[in-house]
């Protein structure tokens, strides 16, 4: 079972990093699972070329294949200006638009506050619905108060919201679909036929 | 094999002067161009066909029944002609006058245009570009091959009994290449009516291109017109050259840098590296050139864009020389070794015109 997991963040050290890492091994002690984590950051240059380019470096296309190709995905961003970050959706406007179809997706998200951890159903999930990834019921957002320790600081609710999304996730992974493939070739008579032409 | 170079007519202008050429001056030099691509022993010379600015190739006919007048051998082809919104009975028409003022020399390239509205300039709709195209070119494929046309379709009016005039030369239609960077659909087409395939091949990694080949080989076989290996394909090419390899990127650059396509993304050293585009010495063309055959098979033609992005005329004349001097005959040669017999050569009017002779 391969399991994909893309962080957005940009500092070192990233809760965004430090949340995807969580999420990772919440899955990891349900499943055995093959987890690789992707930090956008590295294919920053990459992707923004690629944007211009139409064609990804050799770096950058291994990645994207490795994503068409997991059984599932993990994908957590910082909440940059009230949205998901350019980067982060830069990346996925530069994957092929099928590479996700009928893929278990856990959405996650940083950022200073929790006011704005709506971001995950107003900006995230209407992204991966066109996606027709199958995005998991929980998402999970962690505010800075959400690292503290106590059950005070909502350290241990966030800690129950991971293993919620981490079970929701390890259930679709359970029964996911085969990785599809996009190439279906209509047969040209039947192309043909579809206009009313012999 | 065949050899040649495809242009789109753009007007960009040249950093060295900031300027861009003018229309008249633009459309002189592409004939400059197609006339010296005859002389240095080039095959084939074919138009882009655009209706925007910075684009002067409007009338692709026109333009290349003019080159036809000022030349004796060169093919006449496009790359492309639209076949989503044009009316196939004109491309019928102009195409077939086209062929005999050029006593055959003239074949052409369906492809879908470089711009969404391009489909309403001439009336049409965008969302049915790929229906366009396949009930389009079925009703050419017909206009060619029956004296007399009955048709109904979704696009355009009925035709009762019609007769597309001048029938084409010796009963032979033009040959005709179906261009295309993504779409199997166009691959499949092809492949149904046995005509070439095209894949532009620049600006991307070779390897995106090798899927819609083997698809249009597959297919080709599948429909019966032959093996894979005897499918008739066409490849384009981008180069540059100098004596050495320092001289050719360091006068290559700006032109790179500022190139429509080519700006603000990947340098010129990762667009060598990782796409067809030829940067360098003779000797490096030429061995860049060789590993097309390796990548997509023994094919049938390669178009070289060499005019595009502001060149002035006189660079690109000398290119053109440095090709025909230097690299052509060694990739002639090259790509004839190992050869087997019984891959086509490019299609050219006398051979095809000799076989459907044979066959009545």
């Amino acid at each position: 079972m391969k399991l994909v997991v893309i962080a957005a963040g940009l500092s070192e050290p990233s809760s965004t990093r430090l949340l995807a890492d969580r999420l990772a091994g919440a899955t990891g002690r349900l499943l055995p699972v093959r987890t690789r984590v992707v930090e956008l950051r590295d294919l920053a240059v990459d992707i923004a070329k690629h944007l211009v380019s139409g064609f990804p470096s050799p770096a950058l296309r291994e990645v994207l294949e490795a994503v068409a190709a997991a059984d599932g995905l993990i994908v957590v961003t910082p909440v940059f200006t009230a949205s998901y970050s350019g980067l982060f959706k830069s990346f996925f406007d530069v994957l092929d638009r099928t590479a996700l179809v009928g893929k278990p997706v856990l959405l996650a998200a940083t950022g200073g506050s929790a006011r704005h951890s709506l971001v995950l159903e107003h900006a995230l999930r209407p992204m991966f619905s066109h996606l027709r990834a199958a995005t998991l019921p929980t998402a999970v957002f962690a505010a800075s108060p959400d690292w503290g320790s106590g059950a005070e600081a909502g350290g241990e609710e966030l800690a129950g919201r991971i293993d919620r999304a981490a079970a929701e996730l390890a259930a679709a992974l359970g029964h996911a679909a085969p990785v599809r493939t996009n190439d279906e070739l209509v047969p040209f008579a039947e192309q043909l036929a579809a206009l009313g032409l012999d | 094999m065949q050899f040649g170079i495809f242009t789109v007519g753009d007007l960009t202008p040249d950093p060295h002067s900031g300027r861009p050429p003018g229309e008249q001056e633009r459309l002189k030099a592409m004939v400059a161009i197609a006339r010296k691509a005859e002389e240095v022993g080039l095959d084939v010379f074919a138009t882009g066909e655009h209706h925007n600015p910075p684009f002067v190739t409007s009338s692709p006919t026109t333009l290349l029944a003019y080159i036809a007048a000022h030349t004796e051998k060169l093919i006449l082809s496009t790359s492309t002609t639209l076949i989503t919104t044009n009316d196939p009975v004109k491309i019928a028409e102009d195409f077939a006058v086209l062929q005999h003022l050029s006593d055959g020399r003239a074949d052409l390239m369906m492809g879908r245009g470089n711009t969404g509205p391009v489909y309403p300039w001439f009336g049409k709709d965008i969302r049915q570009g790929i229906p366009l195209a396949i009930e389009n070119y079925a009703l050419l494929h017909k206009l060619w091959r029956e004296e007399s046309v009955d048709w109904k379709g979704r696009f355009r009016t009925p035709l009762q009994g019609f007769t597309a005039v001048p029938r084409p030369l010796d009963g032979v239609p033009p040959f005709v290449w179906h261009g295309s960077i993504r779409s199997p659909e166009i691959a499949e087409q092809a492949a149904y009516y046995g005509d070439g395939f095209f894949a532009n091949h620049i600006f991307w990694p070779t390897q995106h291109f090798q899927q819609l080949i083997e698809l249009y080989r597959t297919r080709y076989a599948h429909y019966g017109h032959g093996t894979a290996e005897q499918a008739y394909v066409g490849l384009g090419g981008q180069i540059f050259m100098k004596k050495n390899s320092q001289d050719a990127i360091r006068t290559y650059r700006p032109y790179f840098d500022n190139s429509p396509v080519y700006r603000g993304g990947p340098a010129l050293e990762e667009y060598i590296e990782q796409t067809p585009l030829s940067v360098g010495s003779p000797q490096e063309i030429i061995e860049k050139t060789l590993t097309f055959r390796e990548h997509f098979g023994d094919y049938q033609r390669q178009l070289f864009l060499m005019d595009s992005g502001g060149i002035p005329l006189k660079t690109v004349l000398e290119q053109l020389d440095i090709l025909g001097e230097e690299v052509l005959p060694v990739l002639r040669k090259e790509f004839a070794l190992g050869r087997p017999a019984d891959v086509p050569a490019g299609p050219t009017h006398a051979a095809r015109a000799a076989r459907a002779a044979g066959a009545r």
